[in-house]
């Protein structure tokens, strides 16, 4: 189980963020998670709450946007998603096949707030 | 009390994802050609790095790191072999960072030509970090059934190479070779297959002839 350490370096970069905008608390954190990323959404989310304890993340609620996997064929240009893993282009059955989205791990916004006018 | 809502657009394994790209550069320049072998537990990784130790040792400078939740053991087994190797304990996390190898790096040999990586056993979790190798490897081995590939879809879509270890138990196993690789080569259609026993030394003269085109090729581009 790797959702540990990931979310462990997520804390990072949210702390970094608090401070660059001198918030008091982060109230949400939304993440975009490939679906061939490696990392399982339930388990990201039973980390973050594990995690977020005595944070400044602490009454965060995460979101996570799971990506489906599409591709795009350098052979042919046809774009697709990919279901049951076969990377071969459904049109012209070339393997060169560009991955367009589906693999990535990313934070993609925050919520912040801070006391101060 | 102001709320405010920031747009980060951070990958959250930027970090390893930097790291690994220095280590990369640095072994480039230096001519390793570096490997990074995952598997699930007790496929073959160690008994694959023995077999090939004793193929390259005389010819060709190799090293050798081993990770592991624990112990020494398979450093040792190298070591036994003639061949550099340090043990990486992970202390319970189950798969290499590219800032553990970072720690090892400045040990290892300079003149080395061959650096293997042999990640901790677990089919899931080392597809997702970067070491900083130019080659990885996934090996399944014929005990494990040969539905693997679809189920551990990650591990072969992210590697260069499948090895097929303990081919020598085929005739007591229900496991078809083929269906293995064509379900791997729909995962992954680059990927090339060698068909292996550590036991009977099948296919291990086809995989050591792989690994020395491979180190031209890099030394090729970096001359
Ligand atoms: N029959 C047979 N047994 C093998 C072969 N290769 C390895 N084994 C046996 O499989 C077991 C595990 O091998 P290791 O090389 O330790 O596997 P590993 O992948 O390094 O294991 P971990 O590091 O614990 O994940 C040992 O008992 C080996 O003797 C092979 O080609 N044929
Ligand atoms: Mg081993
Ligand atoms: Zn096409």
């Amino acid at each position: 189980m790797h959702e540990l350490s990931i979310v462990a370096g997520l804390f990072e970069t949210l702390s970094a963020q608090a401070r660059e905008n001198r918030a008091a608390r982060i109230t949400g954190v939304t993440l975009r998670i490939g679906r061939l990323s490696g990392v399982v959404p339930e388990l990201l989310e039973s980390a973050f709450d594990m995690y977020k304890k005595g944070t400044i993340a602490e009454a965060a609620k995460l979101t996570v946007e799971v990506v489906p996997l599409r591709v795009r064929c350098r052979a042919c240009g046809a774009e697709r998603g990919v279901e049951s893993y076969v990377f071969l282009c459904a049109a012209c059955a070339s393997p060169d096949l560009e991955i367009l989205q589906g693999t990535e791990m990313i934070l993609e916004r925050i919520e912040l707030e801070s006391d101060d006018a | 009390m102001a709320t405010k809502d920031v747009i980060v657009l951070a990958d959250l394994l930027g970090t390893n994802k930097k790291i690994a790209s220095d280590i990369r550069t640095e072994l480039e320049r230096r001519g390793i050609l570096a490997v990074n072998l995952l598997s699930s537990p007790g496929a073959g990784k160690t008994s694959l790095l023995e077999q090939i130790a004793v193929r390259l040792r005389d010819t060709a400078k190799m090293a050798v790191i081993e990770g592991d939740i624990e112990t020494e053991r398979d450093a040792e087994r190298i070591r036994a072999r003639g061949v550099p190797a340090w043990q990486i304990t992970t202390g319970g996390a189950c798969h290499l960072e590219a800032k553990m190898i970072a720690r090892v790096l400045p040990q290892v040999p300079p003149e080395s030509e061959f650096l293997f990586i042999e990640n901790v056993g677990n089919l899931v979790c080392p597809a997702s970090y970067e070491l900083g190798e130019r080659l990885r490897f996934v090996l399944l081995s014929t005990p494990e059934g040969d539905d693997k590939p679809k189920k551990y879809p990650k591990a072969f879509t992210t590697s260069d190479v499948l090895v097929l270890t303990k081919v020598d138990l085929l005739p007591y196993l229900p496991f078809d070779l083929e269906k293995v690789k064509a379900e791997a080569l729909e995962l992954n259609p680059r990927l090339q297959i060698f068909v292996t026993s550590a036991v009977t030394g099948q296919g291990l003269d086809e995989l050591i002839a792989f690994l020395w085109r491979a180190r031209r090729d890099l030394t090729a581009r970096h001359a």
